[in-house]
């Protein structure tokens, strides 16, 4: 089980950008988390995968645990190595690299199992497998994120964390997107899903957390997340009735903020 | 017309050791964003160390040697002067490299002494017929090296995991350190390189002669080349330190009919002139792609 304990992460020795963090991301199960723009969603995960350091964020207080272990101070690539890897937020895809050898630099860790792990990439994805020659940067958005999820994919991670892999892609995308993580998550990786999209999230997840202001508030089964009425008005734009023409219009609001910060 | 396809065969040979000196400062600049100053004495200690070596063995084996070990004194300097600096200013870290470059130059040249040494090159002065026009054999010689080690880079960077976790590297550094990529692994490896490649150029720009003890100048000439050919293109550094040594050799041949009253040599401006005019015209130079950064 990969976790965090009371985590409190510091940027620029300044910033407090996680205030007493606890987080469990079992084995092959699919945990959702939600939040609003800087809550802390893509501290906490770069907290998991060992990329703080690079924006020069440190661990303050709690730990990092990978099957008990404290792993927090390790090198990025290290937590690559073992099992976890992280798809960054705006996919992040190498643009002048092909299709193909993005993937392998994915396999950097699994050199020897290249063949294999492409094979499988390619049956998730059977788009990247006709334009394994193309240049990454000229794939569209969503053909973009399947590369960077698979990319991730290429040394057969034991946690995958996904980093608002929904972020502006059109909705027939989302339910593709979905429907993968579903079939990576049903082949045995555990998957921490970061998404401003609540409703796809809680649907595929079995576990939820919401996080504010560098907090963890709400820690539930998925199941009761969708029904609770704060998380149905804030992050689903369903309201009770009454309160529901100013919450959609906060939550548009929002994601058209979301979509330019982007 | 041959006194100017004799200048483009000089040039050409020039050119070569300005294309393998401009790589290594390329390969150093994808890898870390930094300019090192330290390919100058890289250089020189590798002509340093093949003149000593070509006493013993010969040549060939001399050579191979050489490269191999500025490339372990490029990794160790890297690792001991470079890696503790990561994260400082960029100019910080140029600095040092500044630094680095004077120690070792000044220890290698200590060697020089004042009795001439050469690297005991098999071509000396001799010329070979190309077509029709002669050809200094060092500076076909040099050409061909380029030529075989520009394949062997262009091969590494495709092919091979770290080659190609250096250019992901290069155009994500944090992307890259997500797949696994250790970005140590990509500096060292950076630095070794161009260690390496420097000793390959300081051989072939001290072939036919003597060892000049002010030999390292030359390694600043790819400066220039660099800025030419683009910071971030590995493509434009072999260009342009063609085009620099071509066009440095047909002015060095000219310069007399041209402008009779310059007494002294005007090939060593040459390189800065022709930067600052495609730098009129090409502000990221001739292949740069990389908004870099400008003062
Ligand atoms: N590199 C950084 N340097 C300084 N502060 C940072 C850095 N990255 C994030 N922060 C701050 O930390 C807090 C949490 O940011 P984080 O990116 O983790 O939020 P988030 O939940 O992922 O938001 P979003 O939905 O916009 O992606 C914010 O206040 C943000 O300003
Ligand atoms: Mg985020």
């Amino acid at each position: 089980m990969l976790a965090v304990q009371n985590l409190e992460v510091v940027y620029d020795d300044v910033v407090l950008a996680l205030r007493g963090v606890s987080l469990e991301l079992p084995d092959g199960k699919i945990v959702a988390l939600l939040g609003a723009n800087g809550a802390g969603k893509s501290t906490l995960l770069r907290a998991l995968s060992g990329l703080l350091d690079i924006h020069d964020g440190e661990i303050r207080k709690g730990s990092v645990t990978l099957d008990g272990t404290d792993i927090g101070e390790r090198k990025p690539a290290d937590f690559a190595r073992r099992g976890i890897k992280h798809v960054l937020e705006g996919r992040r895809v190498f643009k002048e690299l092909t299709v193909e050898e993005n993937l392998r630099v994915g396999a950097y860790t699994a050199r020897s199992k290249l063949a294999e792990n492409t094979e499988r990439v390619y049956g998730l994805f059977p788009k990247l497998a006709d334009m394994r020659r193309s240049t990454a940067g000229y794939l569209s958005g969503g053909e973009q994120q399947m590369l960077a999820i698979g990319r991730a994919l290429m040394s057969d991670p034991r946690y995958l964390l996904l980093d608002e892999p929904s972020l502006g892609l059109a909705p027939m995308i989302v339910a593709q997107i979905r429907d993968i993580v579903v079939e990576i998550n049903s082949q045995g990786t555990g998957v921490l899903l970061v998404e401003q999209n609540a409703a796809m999230a809680l649907e595929i997840a079995s576990h939820g957390y919401v996080m504010e202001n560098g907090r963890i508030v709400m820690d539930r089964p998925a199941a009761e997340l969708l029904k609770d009425q704060d998380v149905r008005e804030f992050y689903l734009g369903l309201g009770a009735e009454g309160e529901v023409k100013s919450s959609f219009r906060d939550v548009k609001h929002y994601r058209r903020r979301k979509r330019w910060a982007s | 017309m041959t006194a100017f396809l004799e200048a483009v065969g000089e040039g050409l040979g020039t050119g070569s050791v300005y294309a393998l000196l401009a790589l290594g400062f390329v390969i150093i600049y994808k890898a870390m964003q930094v300019i090192s100053f330290a390919q100058p004495a890289f250089m020189l200690a590798g002509i340093v160390l093949v003149s000593y070596l070509a006493e013993s063995v010969n040549f060939w084996a001399a050579v191979p040697i050489a490269v191999a070990a500025v490339a372990l004194l490029a990794l160790a300097v890297e690792r001991v002067a470079i890696r503790p600096m990561v994260g400082k200013a960029v100019f910080v870290i140029a600095i040092i490299t500044l630094g680095v470059d004077v120690v070792v130059r000044v220890v290698a040249g200590a060697f020089i002494g004042v009795d001439p040494r050469s690297v005991g090159d098999p071509w000396g002065q001799e010329v070979v017929n190309v077509a029709g026009i002669d050809m200094a054999q060092r500076n076909v010689a040099a050409l061909i090296a380029m030529v075989v080690v520009g394949g062997l880079l262009f091969a590494f960077f495709r092919f091979t995991p770290i080659g190609l976790a250096m250019r992901a590297s290069a155009l994500d550094q944090e992307a890259a350190m997500a797949q696994g990529v250790n970005v140590g692994t990509v500096f060292a490896t950076s630095w070794a390189l161009a260690g390496g490649l420097a000793a390959v150029a300081g051989v072939f720009a001290a072939t036919g002669g003597p060892i000049d003890q002010n030999i390292w100048i030359v390694a600043l000439a790819a400066l220039p080349v660099i800025i030419l050919g683009g910071l971030d293109s590995l493509g434009g550094a072999v260009l342009a330190g063609l085009l620099i040594g071509v066009v440095q050799a047909v002015v060095a041949t000219y310069q007399r009919d041209w402008v009779p009253s310059l007494e002294t040599n005007a090939g060593p401006i040459v390189p800065y002139l022709v930067m600052m005019l495609v730098l009129l015209v090409r502000p990221y130079g001739l292949f740069g792609t990389k908004e870099v950064e400008r003062v």
